[in-house]
């Protein structure tokens, strides 16, 4: 497992790489492992609003579905479309494969985001390990 | 994301997908020691599983098994199982895990006062290892002197096994594969050393530990019912299309039997399960509403439904009026809000080739006819 220090991290299992007020939204590797094989992601439309603390999508491996969560508001700008036809590129690099991004509007959600450490410790104490 | 199922292990060791792909083109190592067993003994053992169970246990031949269910006076599932006859007058019945306590309490109360009767519940004595998959022969075969290429399907001997003497070896198996499970002794020592020395024999196969979560995708491809999901206590026979493994005509008034008799005579029952196939993106799970289509009514529901990993292709099974059974029947499937078209397509999803191993081969295989002069 690895948690990149530039990222923020929401105790729903996304990070988030904030850069003024824009926002780039993934999970984390965590959230694939925990999952398992991701067989389908489904994406929000670009132009769509997303409330703060919002479902803005979901994933689905063969075993379980999770939403999607964004911890700030604000309106879709990008879609990383490419996980229509490879949704597993999430299983095989989280922190590296977006989800999507966000003109940030909403930022009341970011003081709640943990750092890496912080997260590290949030799963291993989810985990019991 | 909040939610992850529950995952643990014995889930998926590898990977879900992984584990399934093993058992279509390799072979997967099961740890199933979770299943039940009830062992039936003595003079009255066949009228008792006459009795208890819907299929015909008479026509059992010693080490040959069958499909079967345990039924309710109302014709639905007490559980599906597995009838082995042992000998004469001597049967083992495999339950599922989750109604393990239910089962023995129902086997008693039914058969219990017969005389004649010894009714030994032994889940604890065996651990159970599925060896499933076109190399399931080829692995086990490297740890028993016992010839398995003559065992058919849904027959078992016994022999030593990873020299265990008197291992229960049966061809059957929950993956729609050929394959094997074998019931060793259930002491922890035991069972850790045959699970090592089945995957050390498979790793030149690819052999690995597959995990409940593969178990239930290859049983969904392969159409098999879970319970809890395609049976259960408020659906009967008819309704879950088994009526292949219930005899009516065995001679003897099975517990469910009367009740059949009566759906039957009243025109049948009014639902039954269908494969349905998505059409459009989106996966149908355990629970979803379906639909008649073009914002109809709400007509039934998925029981077990899931991305199959071998076919490719997102199926489900579903109860459905009858009215909606028929092969390319349109429906609609409630897909988290939003309503995904899917098609009602034949049973099983998966199908394996007919088998190149086994003695069954040798009935499959083309008849080679003779010159004639």
């Amino acid at each position: 497992m690895s948690y990149p220090e530039t990222y923020k991290y929401a105790k729903s299992h996304e990070w988030l790489l904030m850069e003024g007020d824009a926002a780039t939204i993934g999970i984390t590797d965590y959230a694939q492992s925990s999952l398992g094989d991701i067989v389908f992601v489904e994406l929000p439309k670009i132009g769509q609003e997303i409330a703060a603390g919002a479902t803005f999508g979901s994933v689905e491996s063969v075993k379980a579905v999770s939403d999607l969560y964004s911890p700030v508001g604000g309106v879709v700008t990008e879609v990383n479309a490419a996980l229509n036809d490879a949704p597993d590129t999430i299983n095989t690099a989280a922190n590296e494969t977006w989800i999507i991004k966000l003109a940030v509007e909403d930022k009341s959600g970011e003081g709640a985001l943990l750092d890496a450490a912080g997260y590290e410790k949030f799963v291993a104490e989810e985990t019991g390990h | 994301m909040v939610d992850f199922g529950g995952w643990d292990m014995p889930v998926q060791y590898r990977g879900l997908i992984e584990e399934h792909m093993a058992v279509r083109t390799g072979v997967g190592i099961f740890d199933v020691s979770h299943m039940g067993d009830i062992q039936l003994r003595g003079p009255n053992s066949l009228a008792a599983v006459q009795k208890l169970l819907m299929n015909d246990a008479s026509k059992l031949q010693i080490g040959q098994a069958h499909y079967s269910a345990m039924l309710y006076p109302n014709g639905t599932f007490v559980d599906d199982v597995v009838l082995h006859k042992l000998g004469e007058n001597d049967y083992l019945i495999v339950i599922n895990a989750g109604t393990r306590e239910k089962d023995v309490q129902w086997v008693r109360k039914t058969i219990g006062g017969m005389g004649g009767l010894h009714i030994t519940d032994v889940s604890d004595y065996y651990t159970q290892i599925a060896i499933q998959g076109p190399k399931a022969q080829a692995t086990l075969q490297k740890l028993t002197p016992v010839d398995l290429w003559p065992i058919k399907n849904y027959w078992f001997t016994w022999g030593q096994v990873c020299g265990l003497h008197n291992v229960l070896i049966a061809r059957t198996g929950y993956t729609g594969e050929d394959g094997f499970e074998i019931y060793v002794p259930a002491d922890e020592a035991t069972s850790a050393r045959v699970w090592a020395e089945v995957l050390a024999a498979g790793e030149e196969f690819g052999a690995i530990p597959c995990g409940l979560g593969a178990r239930n995708t290859l049983r969904l491809e392969a159409s098999m019912a879970l319970y809890g999901h395609e049976i259960s206590d408020e659906l009967n026979v008819w309704e879950a299309n088994l009526g292949r493994y219930c005899k009516m005509d065995k001679g003897v008034d099975f517990v469910g039997r009367e009740a059949l008799a009566e759906v039957q005579a009243s025109g049948g029952p009014a639902k039954r399960l269908v494969g349905l196939e998505m059409v459009e993106r989106g996966i149908g799970r355990d629970g979803y509403a379906v639909y008649a289509v073009n914002g109809g009514e709400k007509i039934g529901e998925i029981t077990s439904g899931s991305p199959g990993p071998f076919v490719k292709k997102n199926i489900a099974l579903a109860y459905v009026p009858v009215s909606y059974v028929e092969v390319g029947t349109e429906v609609a499937v409630e897909v988290r809000g939003q309503m995904v078209k899917a098609v009602v397509v034949p049973t099983p999803f998966y199908k394996r080739a007919k088998s190149t191993t086994g003695a069954g081969a040798v009935a499959a295989a083309p008849v080679i006819t003779a010159p004639l002069s």
